[in-house]
């Protein structure tokens, strides 16, 4: 609910904050945009039509994340232009939605190319609103991070927000109210004092933060920004950033205090409960996971988002060339010129005949049938996703050594630009230790803080693995993925300890891996062969090698040659 | 045209900012790589820069902006002209987004002509665009690998070689490169890091005092564009008179052979691959003497440009993450010893 509970004179009536974020949206366009998280529903279709009622006549386009280049910047309409016997151009959906609204349907889904054309039309400062509507679930699935930076605002859309919008009236008058508001110079150091207590690092964080403010005192019909705008602010720009609690043991590195204490009118207490307000709205909005993490160490600083996915998500309309066939054209497919043209040829006269010769004189007539589109050829994109046995037998047994091959794997991977994930799995459970990243060095920091010890949770480990390469393969990558364990496994699926139902358990998700057809290998990193880890890479119809006699270098091989068969064929 | 905000009003960043202005005095550099968080003033800093360099003269008409003046390197059209009429022209600041086609960057058959008058005619592309300019590439570790393959070939031979759809023709393309991106999110194919002469980290500003001073500085050029503008141009001025002052200094700024051989030893020192990181060294140097107005190549310039020249060619380990700039930096203490 909102904050403002002693407002202006002319106080308006509460908003909830997802409806606030898109009514500041609408006083101030240069907020550039807002994330909305939820599933659609008839909830996100009310604030939809809400947040496009503020301002009637703005044109509303939807774009899928499948769009084309084409269509997007606009360019030649073939199709047109062939029927009419002229140039005809088509508008792009960035030009279209110009000083309107641009409705980005599963947003999480976006390639970082799109991300990137839409990002540069938000700097070229074309007055486009975008509403990401992000559907992704938990942090592996969102928006590239090269767009969320220029979102202003993240809101969760939820029953409680069916509100009485406002009048598009009431609108126009706080927008054009929005210049005469001055800001003290105490406003942009009370919202970067903020941020810097959240950890938040993109300083467009705190430009969108005081445009906010700056629109939400124009909302009000106050001349001056206040005490509750920055509030505001907080909650809806500065929050959705968070990467550290605000009450976080290390201090910020330049204390907010003394800035403060100098300009602010406010007294202490109040000061206090502001802070402790966005303490708590962080806790709300932060994920769950995330405040573990920081809580459990004084882990990473920032999330990293979206990292490593651009460019994978690609079909075969893009790559090397390899040819042209006929085909239709569609929003998807490239024309190509000359096997069009090729095609049309030998029927000029014939086509010919039929036409006024004013019509036909110096022109070739083409028809649809004689499109050709163009065929690329992409290579896919390939992940290795290491699941390691991190357990006390294990540890004992050659966790170092498992380590060193894994280094090993990784420079290869480096030479090919694959992208690695790293998971380990011992005690309770598995740990994604490394979403998937074309970073190396990430990599091996992460392997080396690897810890050894406790039970081995096998099944959850091949099921962690199995998960991510479904993921991943859904992306549009290629995983093959490579399980490092002696095979002790003792704690089983539902993570009650017992060797059999362990045992028992793992092979059943060893199957699961075997149905998806995922190319797979299994090492083994015991003193001697294990029958039962034999017997498991069976199941995933997995190449099996053994680490005693595996020096480091004939795994690395071993690796290759499994993925650059693509497929369990090399199995 | 929309105002864009002053060069000069971008606050800290110095490296990054010394490195583009130095790029646009020595355009032989080739480009300056940005490393370095969102929300760090990148695409500002180079859409800026842009805005401070003086107005070219160019071939009217052209679709390559020819120097009128440089008469080898004129385009074909250009070459064969009876007159040409000379305009002038702001210098171009091309972007090019990931995801960019083909037939974007490098042009293609302009399918208009060619289908209402089966015409076959060439619809240049992003690198015709961004001749004698900028082309600044956005995530550009994030790149597909055909587009790093054309770009690496055009940046180290300047001419834009086309040879398909029935089209064979070559035009120039010489462009500073600037690319920018965040090494966390992956990494960058050693010969493309190879063609930016320098490269330099940026970092988000922690002090708040910094950061409330960017923030103002924002929201002043949001509220009123032109008189922040107006504000900054004496300092705009100055720089574009400075530059222009060591554009013209630079060929005559002189290298000592205790320079050179100083170069040598801190090149032996990291390790550095080939020849180019003492070329690209003492090119900075010389650029960085002109600027400061020197006639002569000092030691202090020499180790002001070792770390953006050099950090980006050390020999490298994939997997070790040790930083390049720490290692630079040592060197430089090792080797700088007076």
């Amino acid at each position: 609910m909102s904050p403002f509970d002693s407002g202006g004179s002319s106080a308006p009536p509460p908003l909830s904050d997802s409806a606030f974020a898109g009514v500041l949206l609408a006083v101030d366009p240069t907020l550039t945009g807002i994330r909305v998280l939820g599933w659609s529903g008839p909830d996100r279709d009310r604030w939809l039509r809400g947040v496009t009622g503020l301002r009637p006549g703005a044109a509303i386009r939807k774009m899928p994340v499948s769009i084309s280049e084409d269509r997007l910047l606009g360019g030649l309409d073939l199709t047109a232009t062939l029927a009419a016997g002229r140039a005809v151009h088509g508008t792009g959906i960035l030009a279209e939605s110009h000083d309107g609204f641009l409705v980005l349907a599963m947003a999480e889904r976006l390639s970082a190319a799109i991300a990137a054309q839409l990002a540069a039309a938000i700097d070229g400062a074309s007055g486009i609103t975008l509403i990401a509507l992000d559907e992704g679930i938990g942090q592996d699935e969102a928006p590239p991070a090269a767009l969320l930076d220029r979102l202003a605002f993240t809101v969760k859309i939820g029953a409680a927000d069916a509100t009485a919008w406002p009048a598009a009236a009431a609108i126009a008058a706080a927008a054009r109210r929005l210049h005469r508001i001055d800001c003290l110079p105490d406003v942009s150091e009370r919202l970067c004092a903020l941020a810097a207590m959240m950890g938040v690092r993109s300083v467009r964080a705190e430009i969108f933060a005081l445009r906010a403010a700056r629109a939400a005192a124009a909302w009000r019909g106050a001349d001056s920004i206040e005490e509750a705008d920055i509030a505001l602010a907080a909650r809806l720009v500065l929050v959705p950033r968070a990467t550290q609690m605000p009450s976080s043991a290390e201090p910020p590195p330049e204390p907010p205090a003394p800035a403060e204490a100098e300009s602010q009118a406010e007294g202490e207490t109040q000061e206090q409960t502001l802070e402790d307000k966005i303490a708590e709205a962080t806790a709300a909005v932060l994920p769950e996971k995330l405040l573990e993490a920081l809580a459990a160490q004084l882990g990473p600083r920032r999330m990293i988002r979206g990292a490593g996915t651009a460019g994978a998500a690609a079909g075969a309309e893009r790559g090397r060339p390899a040819g042209a066939r006929p085909g239709h054209l569609s929003g998807r497919t490239r024309l190509s010129v000359l096997d069009t043209i090729r095609a049309a040829a030998p029927w000029q006269r014939l086509r010919r005949a039929g036409m006024s010769p004013e019509r036909s004189q110096n022109r070739i007539i083409v028809r649809a049938e004689d499109f050709h589109i163009r065929r690329f050829k992409e290579q896919p994109r390939r992940i290795a996703i290491f699941a390691v046995d991190a357990s006390g037998s294990s540890a004992v047994n050659r966790l170092a050594e498992a380590k060193g091959a894994i280094l090993l794997l990784l420079a290869d991977c480096y030479v090919q630009r694959d992208e690695v994930a790293l998971i380990a799995f011992r005690g309770a459970g598995a740990d994604l230790l490394l979403p998937p990243t074309h970073a190396l060095a990430r990599a091996r920091r992460a392997l080396a803080a690897l810890p050894g010890g406790g039970p081995t949770p096998l099944a959850a480990g091949i099921n962690a693995a199995l998960a991510l390469a479904i993921m991943q393969r859904r992306a549009g990558k290629q995983p093959l993925l490579v399980i490092l364990t002696d095979g002790g496994a003792n704690i089983g699926q539902d993570g009650k300890a017992g060797r059999a139902a362990a045992g028992r358990d793992a092979l059943a998700a060893a199957k699961a891996c075997g149905a998806q057809n995922l190319p797979a290998l299994v090492v083994d990193t015991a003193p001697r062969r294990q029958k039962f880890v034999a017997e498991l890479a069976g199941a995933m119809a997995a190449r099996y090698v053994p680490l005693p006699y595996a020096d480091a270098a004939r795994l690395s091989r071993a690796v290759q040659a499994n993925g650059g068969s693509h497929g369990r064929a090399a199995a | 045209m929309k105002p864009v905000f002053p060069f000069t009003a971008i606050v800290g960043q110095d490296e990054m900012r010394d490195a583009l202005v130095i790029a646009a005095i020595e355009p032989r550099l080739s480009g300056v790589l940005i490393f370095g968080d969102r929300g760090t003033g990148k695409s500002t800093a180079v859409r800026a820069l842009a805005a401070v360099l003086p107005d070219m003269a160019a071939v009217a008409g052209c679709a390559y902006n020819c120097d009128p003046a440089d008469a080898g390197a004129l385009c074909d059209a250009c070459r064969q002209a009876e007159q040409r009429i000379t305009r002038r022209i702001p210098v171009p600041v091309v972007d090019l987004p990931l995801g960019a086609s083909e037939d974007r960057v490098v042009g293609a058959l302009n399918l208009e002509r060619a289908l209402a008058d089966g015409a076959k005619i060439f619809e240049p592309g992003l690198l015709a665009r961004a001749h004698r300019g900028f082309l600044y590439i956005d995530e550009v570790n994030l790149l597909e690998d055909h587009i790093v393959d054309l770009l690496l070939d055009v940046a180290a031979s300047g001419e834009n070689v086309v040879e398909r759809e029935g089209m064979s023709l070559r035009h120039p393309a010489r462009f500073v490169l600037i690319g920018s991106g965040n090494p966390e999110e992956g990494e960058l194919r050693p010969q493309l890091l190879d063609r930016f002469g320098l490269c330099v980290d940026v970092q988000t500003p922690v002090e708040i005092a910094r950061r409330v001073e960017v923030v103002r500085r924002r929201d002043a050029f949001d509220r009123d564009p032109a008189a922040f503008c107006e504000a900054y141009a004496p300092a705009e001025a100055a720089l574009r008179g400075r530059i222009l002052a060591a554009r013209k200094k630079l060929p005559e700024v002189t290298v000592a052979d205790e320079i050179l051989s100083r170069a040598a030893e801190i090149c032996v020192a990291l390790g550095t691959d080939g020849l180019r990181g003492e070329l690209t060294l003492l090119r900075a140097a010389r650029a960085w003497a002109a600027y400061e107005g020197e006639a002569a190549v000092s030691m202090a310039h020499l180790r002001r440009m070792t770390e953006p020249a050099l950090r980006h060619r050390l020999r490298r380990d994939p997997l070790d993450d040790s930083l390049a700039g720490t290692r630079v930096a040592r060197a430089v203490a090792e080797v700088f010893v007076e």
